[in-house]
């Protein structure tokens, strides 16, 4: 306290003397090392795979560097501040992911991927460089909360008047384009838990009765989080899509323990999860054989039936090794179905290795702390929810996914971020980033030489 | 301000919880990749070691300088496909390899070597593992002599039988045909007409899969006279083969009512030399019994009867000579009925011995083997010798197979201007001796400016189609063995 007191009065006087530096040379320095990345791991397949150079290389590195490039230009002039790590990292990972794509494709001559993919890219950084141009201060979203939420359930309720698709119905169809409403609820979702709770903290951190160590929250307050838990199970029993559901729970679990700091909260929530993973788990059979394919990924072998999906993704990282097969020279197609969306993964584990597959984590590792980071910069309670809030949508997806492919825990049906297949899925990552952008923006030139206190 | 302090400390919770997540990810992938990958990769629904196997043409086996395999490009997730150019002639010796069924015979006992796994192939011990590639595959040079082969084939001409011939002086086997044959290719690929092909050559009453040669036995009727005829004389039993035996015709079995009769006449009382020719039934099956069994069994034994563990390198079924036995089973076990049987490779043994001056040399079919580029990876060497009788018993009966040859049963054999000795049989089998008779012939030749004998041949036709009357060692098998032992001796 007395510290930051002494900070205010020593940083005030002459305006921002110690601004930080803005380090764009760095971020541009960045892009061009992911695009060459990219670019170079779309040669190693074409050499692996045909002997030679594929001939779009050229163009696929030029589309990749403009839209970089562009990307990185409205930064400049609109973000001078921003994170310089962020937006590499995005590029890196859509890259490498179009890659992984384009390599699958090898294997799938009658449905192409790619293509389609390199559209939604595009779709995805020109709605990041609207929100770098346009949201001039992420504050103004905190008026918008409720429009958030709305929109956020309509999206989510949308797909239920579709019909399912491989036992999901998260999908809509317009068009010959197939959309996940449910993941740029996401982002809105998140928009509004940070912003309800910004507001009504003060009010949800009274506590209820203690009990040893737990401090439990008053009943009052007990019920949005029993909201949201029911929205997370209603959109997973008629949704039948776990992860989303995991998602949302996890998501809003963890912005209120660091809007109130209540351990009860966390205690309340894993209760209610459980307890709903549980009854779930028994009454829905699409999940219930998740948990026994986790449990027993052999099953279908031994049963004579063949490996299933998550067995055969095993035998992909498994194969991997250390170092990889290479890319272009693993046969991760064999898990058939999904393995250029939920299963992306696994040829990156085997074409790249546990060196790969370390890299790409650390990746994402990289931009969730840059996420909290600028989090932890900002005074402005919002700032800091929504930060930490994009963040850990990140965090826990690529848990989710990325512990359910490798047999973690039980797979559940998720893009993994950036690299997956889906249009919808690469266009709110870029969202995220943007936001992520827009708030470290924020944070960095706000930056008094004190991290907020 | 407060609160903001404490979220700040919230936050870093959060971002441990999200570090703790990071950790998790990646030492469960460290024990995927590295740890357990093993168990992985060996796991028998993992297709990837069929792909990696498939993914490179096989090596071959050679026949003289020739390849009698080869391999097709599919372009197909297994990508190289077994071919055999001149399959039903050396399927005995190639086998299969079908990427449905797996392998057989030589393409079985050579796997590791043809399909590229053999760390012998590699230059560095480990390199492959280092740098994640696979040797090409190597080759296997067989010791199969391509002319006896087809002679043998083609004196078969589709009848059911089996011929095998080696070199006595090495064990070498210069020709193994069995017949009725098929084509292994049809088992090659992965499709539906491999299951079809499959389930076919399973049903074919002939068997056509079934390798005759060193897979099935038969009784081997009197040509197994030769190792009754070298355990007397090894047993002193017979001293001198033109003495007069004192064998009644017919033979009552002893502690039987059963008489044994001849097919030849003037067998009564002859002497071994005359009883050999003309393949006098009574007279071995008494002197048989006078031997008794415990010298007829160590003589067997020494030929390689009751072996089990034979291998040219694949196995060998295992030729049989029964030991518990009363007198009337000895008598009969000794002119190759009863329980006494082997396959047509032990009675190219038996024959080879003889030639030999009764040394056998464990026979084998893989000359050498080398890198895809020609270097050897090993050869085959000398391989260990057994004493099967006395060298003056394989004298004395290579004088007496001479004579089969030259003026008995198996005048068919003869060769102008090659010293030839052989024995018939015609051997009984089925409830009641009802089947129809296998016809025998074992031969050896030696050609004029040979220091030794140069092919010993084993030959066996068991034609159900032909009139019981007419089959007979002479007859069927004897052409058939000296076109293979005039192929080997012309080359």
């Amino acid at each position: 306290m007395t510290k930051a007191g002494t900070t205010v009065v020593r940083a005030d006087p002459p305006a921002p003397a110690v601004r930080l530096p803005r380090r764009r040379g760095i971020e541009l320095a960045l892009i061009v090392v992911a695009v060459l990345l990219s670019v170079y791991g779309y040669c190693a397949v074409g050499l692996a795979r045909q002997g030679t150079v594929p001939p779009g290389a050229a163009g696929y590195g030029a589309g990749l560097g403009v839209l970089a490039l562009v990307a990185h230009l409205a930064v400049r002039y609109r973000a001078p501040y921003a994170d310089p790590l962020l937006l590499p990292i995005g590029v890196l990972l859509n890259g490498l992911g179009l890659v992984l794509i384009y390599r699958l494709d090898l294997e799938t001559p009658g449905d192409r991927a790619a293509p389609t993919q390199l559209v939604w890219s595009t779709v995805g950084v020109a709605l990041f460089i609207v929100t770098a141009l346009f949201l001039r201060d992420f504050r103004v979203l905190q008026r918008y909360s409720y429009v958030c939420v709305a929109a956020a359930l309509a999206l989510l309720v949308l797909p239920i008047a579709f019909p399912a698709v491989n036992g999901a119905r998260i999908w809509i169809r317009i068009a010959g384009f197939s959309i996940q409403p449910g993941e740029f609820a996401k982002v809105l979702l998140a928009v509004f838990f940070a912003a309800y709770l910004a507001a009504n903290r003060n009010a949800l951190a009274f506590s209820g009765r203690r009990i040893w160590w737990l401090q439990l929250p008053t009943g009052r307050v007990l019920g949005p989080i029993v909201a949201i838990w029911l929205l997370s199970v209603v959109v997973l029993v008629l949704e039948r899509d776990l992860g989303t559901s995991l998602l949302f729970f996890g998501l809003f679990v963890v912005l209120l323990y660091v809007a109130t700091g209540r351990t009860g909260w966390i205690a309340v929530g894993l209760l209610l999860a459980s307890l709903g993973a549980v009854a779930v788990g028994w009454l829905e059979p699409h999940v219930h054989s998740r948990v026994q394919d986790w449990l027993h990924p052999f099953a279908t072998i031994e049963a004579g039936q063949g490996p299933n999906q998550l067995s055969q993704s095993l035998f992909a990282f498994a194969a991997g090794g250390t170092m990889g097969a290479g890319l272009g020279l693993g046969h991760s197609i064999l898990i058939g179905f999904a393995a250029k969306s939920d299963f992306i993964l696994a040829t990156a584990g085997e074409e790249l290795g546990l060196a790969g597959l370390s890299a790409i984590f650390l990746l994402y590792g990289l931009l969730v702390e840059r996420g909290y980071r600028a989090g932890l910069a900002l005074r402005d309670p919002f700032g800091r929810l929504l930060a930490v809030g994009l963040a850990s949508i990140v965090a826990l997806q690529v848990f989710v996914i990325a512990g359910g492919v490798t047999g973690l825990i039980p797979l559940t049906g998720m893009a993994m971020p950036f690299l997956a297949q889906g249009g919808s899925s690469v266009v709110t990552n870029w969202a995220i980033v943007a936001l992520l952008i827009r708030v470290s923006d924020s944070a960095r030139s706000q930056y008094d030489g004190e991290v907020a206190a | 301000m407060t609160r903001n302090i404490r979220m700040t400390r919230y936050i870093r919770h959060a971002a441990c919880f999200c570090a703790l997540l990071l950790v998790a990810l990646l030492v469960n992938a460290t024990r995927i990749q590295v740890f357990q990958a093993h168990s992985y990769d060996d796991n028998p629904a993992n297709r990837r070691t069929a792909i990696a196997r498939y993914g490179q043409p096989r090596g071959d086996i050679l026949v003289g300088d020739a390849p009698v395999t080869g391999s097709k490009d599919t372009d197909g997730r297994l990508r190289y496909e077994r071919t055999y150019p001149r399959g039903p002639l050396y399927a005995p010796v190639t086998g299969f390899a079908s990427q449905v069924y797996g392998t057989t015979f030589l393409e079985h006992a050579e796997d590791d070597l043809l399909s590229g796994t053999d760390p012998m192939l590699s230059a560095f011990p480990l390199w492959n593992d280092l740098t994640r590639r696979q040797n090409p595959g190597g080759d296997v040079v067989t010791t199969i002599d391509p002319a006896a082969q087809q002679a043998a084939y083609a004196g078969l001409a589709g009848r059911k039988g089996a011929v095998a011939a080696v070199e006595p002086s090495t064990g070498r086997i210069l020709a193994l045909v069995t017949s009725p044959s098929y084509d292994p290719q049809v088992l090659s690929g992965n499709d539906a007409a491999v299951e079809r092909s499959w389930a076919r050559l399973n049903a074919d009453p002939d068997k056509p899969m079934l390798n005759r040669a060193v897979r099935q036995t038969y009784p081997p009727g009197s040509t197994f006279k030769v190792v009754t005829l070298a355990a007397a004389l090894d047993a002193g039993v017979v001293t001198d083969v033109d003495e007069a035996t004192d064998s009644p015709d017919p033979y009552t079995l002893p502690g039987t009512t059963t008489s044994l009769t001849n097919e030849a006449t003037g067998c009564e009382d002859a002497p071994i030399r005359a009883a050999f020719m003309w393949s006098c039934n009574t007279v071995f099956a008494r002197l048989g019994v006078r031997v008794g069994v415990s010298d007829m069994a160590t003589t067997a034994a020494r030929f390689g009867f009751n072996d089990t563990g034979l291998g040219i390198p694949y196995s060998v079924a295992e030729s049989t000579f029964d030991v518990s036995v009363d007198k009337a089973q000895l008598a009969l076990s000794s002119i190759g009925q009863y329980n006494t049987r082997a396959t047509p490779l032990q009675m190219a043994m038996v024959s080879a011995a003889v030639a030999n001056g009764g040394q056998i040399r464990s026979p084998y079919l893989v000359e050498r083997t080398t890198r895809s580029g020609g270097a050897t990876v090993s050869t085959a060497g000398s391989r260990p010798v057994r004493q099967a009788m006395h060298p003056a018993t394989a004298v004395r009966l290579k004088e007496l197979m001479e004579e089969v040859v030259t003026e008995g049963t198996g005048t068919n054999a003869a060769i102008p201007g090659a010293i030839v000795g052989g024995k018939t049989g015609t051997a009984q089998h089925g409830v009641d001796n009802s089947g129809t008779p296998y016809a025998w012939f074992i031969s050896w030749a030696q050609g004029e400016r040979d220091l030794e004998p140069k092919v010993a041949v084993a030959v066996v036709v068991e034609d159900a189609e032909a009139d019981r009357g007419e089959i007979s060692g002479g007859g069927d098998a004897a052409p058939i063995a000296r076109a293979v032992m005039e192929a080997v001796l012309t080359d």
